[in-house]
């Protein structure tokens, strides 16, 4: 543990000053990127080797023109601010994401405690797991949309699906490991006591697996996030940041401060989904372990 | 005096996958009677951990047989004859130090009002009772272990099987912990079985000293440490001590050739 000394500002709020100076510091390259670029025609100083990422405003367009146009209609003739559209398209998504992230992870821990419970379930299952990872997602998420049409289920379904299919894997194997992070001394401390399987499970195995879940299901609020998005975009749902996305892609031409709106709000969806699982985490563990492992 | 435990025979041998099974013990008696406290010594590798944990039901002999207030290693395991302490201090560290305590009561099925005041008890017992709301990194390495200690007495067990329980603790902690020790067994006369490869840890502690050969492990002889009880700071100053360290390293000499 470290002595944290008492000056301002409070250490609550550190991470929070940490979080802005950077991106104070991430906007400043940015500028300061595209003014380099200016300067120089886009090549690197004292070279001709083209920069990296080109510095023009279609390539890169101004932070300002980016908040600008969150803040503008989003289309002529209508009164609503771009960002309260994407806001309620992350919402959408999020609901979604959510959806899949909840049954991915369930999935994920009943998996886990099936493993531990019985190697021959895991060395029969595992192989299947990890190829789950492996089919490319981009492939599957029209068929599954088309498998849910067939069935008469909602588009969102599909959608959590997919959600699901991303997020379940972090969450078993870190369940394993997790359960399995006591040490064998520890096993039979318990059962020189003659506790049960049930009662070696529920008083040390799932309490030590709780720091190890906790990271797993941040990996998997994250990639519940991605694998939404992904799912949105051959659905056809209307109401998501996928179609955003794709639409603003389209008429990337003609606007693409627009679509760099829609890739921060939904890369701000994903902050907010992994933010909301910590604070269940500070809830649920207490401070102490959480600083050890 | 009645016997606590009875080891008659008792192989064990790990096999392994390339033929070269490992022979930890070979033809292990002993018998321990109720209130002794009897330490198993030896070099490293020589099977005192694996003796103790077949007399605790941890892990079965090859062959031979172990008997425990006249049951089998299970049976007596289900009673919850045994308390054990291990060299690490193995506390939960998400439950404070009063809970870790309550931890076989709570496995037990012991009510909560119970468990509350026997653990208080034990705590007494090993003089932390201002440490029941702390949690177990909080305390230093020797005051862990008394909390295990105090564990491992909780449900009152016949037969008390320690592995070790100092060995990761400095000199000046460890003479401490023996002295306390002696007391907590003067007090709740228990049975006592003690792993150790620490001589005058040995002698000072028991009533008789197994010592054992190294790999394959087994009994080379039994030394009768009838130094006075209780044992006091003063006892490692004696020359009876000493005699006493001298008949033991020799045994344990003779079993090197
Ligand atoms: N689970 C196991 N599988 C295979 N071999 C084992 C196992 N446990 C112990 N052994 C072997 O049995 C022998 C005795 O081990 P044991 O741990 O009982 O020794 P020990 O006397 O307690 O040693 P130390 O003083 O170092 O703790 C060693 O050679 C060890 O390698
Ligand atoms: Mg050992």
């Amino acid at each position: 543990m470290v002595a944290t000394p008492a000056s301002p500002p409070a250490p609550a709020l550190r991470p929070l000053v940490g979080f802005l100076l950077i991106l104070v510091a991430l906007l400043g390259l940015w500028e300061g990127y595209k003014l380099l670029g200016q300067s120089t025609g886009g090549t690197i100083p004292f070279t001709d080797v083209n920069l990296p990422v080109r510095t023009d405003d279609r390539s890169l367009p101004h932070i300002w023109e980016i908040v600008g146009s969150i803040l503008a209609p989003a289309q002529r003739g209508s009164e609503e601010p771009l960002g309260l559209v994407l806001a309620r398209a992350s919402f959408v998504t999020f609901r979604e994401a959510l959806a899949g992230f909840a049954a991915g992870s369930t999935i994920g821990i009943l998996l886990g405690l099936a493993f531990v419970r019985s190697p021959l379930v895991e060395r029969g299952l595992m192989p299947w797991v990890i190829a789950s990872q492996l089919i490319p997602l981009l492939a599957i998420a029209p068929m599954v949309v088309l498998w849910a049409g067939r069935y008469r289920l909602p588009l969102w379904i599909a959608v959590a699906v997919i959600a699901a299919l991303l997020s379940f894997f972090p969450v078993t194997v870190n369940t394993v490991r997790g359960l399995r992070s006591p040490s064998p001394t520890s096993v039979e401390m318990l059962r020189s006591f003659a506790a049960s399987p049930t009662q070696e499970l529920r008083k040390l195995r799932i309490p030590a697996s709780l720091p190890y879940l906790f990271t797993a299901l941040k990996v998997a609020a994250g990639a519940s996030v991605i694998g939404t998005l992904v799912g949105e975009l051959p659905s056809g749902l209307p109401d998501g940041l996928g179609r955003q996305l794709l639409t603003f892609s389209y008429y990337y031409g003609s606007g693409p401060e627009k679509l760099f709106a829609a890739v921060l709000f939904s890369v701000l969806l994903g902050v907010v989904f992994v933010a909301l699982v910590g604070l269940v985490e500070r809830l649920v563990i207490p401070p102490a372990r959480r600083v050890q492992s | 005096m009645t016997t606590v435990v009875t080891i008659k025979g008792v192989d064990k041998v790990f096999p392994s996958r390339k033929g070269a099974d490992t022979v930890a013990l070979r033809g292990i008696d002993i018998e321990v009677a109720s209130g002794e406290f009897v330490s198993l010594l030896g070099p490293s590798g020589c099977g005192k951990s694996t003796l103790l944990r077949i007399i605790g039901d941890l892990l079965p002999p090859t062959s031979g047989q172990v008997v425990v207030n006249g049951k089998t290693p299970a049976e007596a395991r289900r009673d919850r004859d045994y308390g054990m302490v291990f060299q690490q201090a193995t506390l939960l560290d998400w439950r404070r130090v009063l809970a870790n305590i309550e931890l076989p009561l709570e496995v037990a099925g012991q009510a909560p009002a119970e468990r509350e005041r026997r653990a208080r008890e034990m705590l007494d017992l090993v003089e932390l009772n201002e440490f029941a709301d702390h949690f177990p990194w909080q305390l230093s390495g020797g005051m862990q272990q008394r909390v295990a200690i105090a564990r491992a007495l909780t449900l009152q067990p016949e037969l008390l099987l320690m592995d070790e329980p100092f060995g990761a603790l400095d000199e000046m902690t460890r003479e401490r912990m023996q002295m306390e020790l002696m007391r907590i067994w003067q007090q709740t006369a228990n049975t006592v079985i003690f792993v150790t490869h620490s001589i005058p840890e040995a002698v000072f502690l028991s009533t008789r000293v197994v010592v054992m050969s190294p790999r394959p492990g087994r009994i080379v002889g039994v030394v009768e440490i009838d130094l006075p009880q209780p044992r006091q700071f003063e006892t490692r100053e004696e020359p009876r001590f000493f005699e006493k360290l001298v008949d033991v390293r020799e045994m344990l000499r003779g079993a090197e050739e």
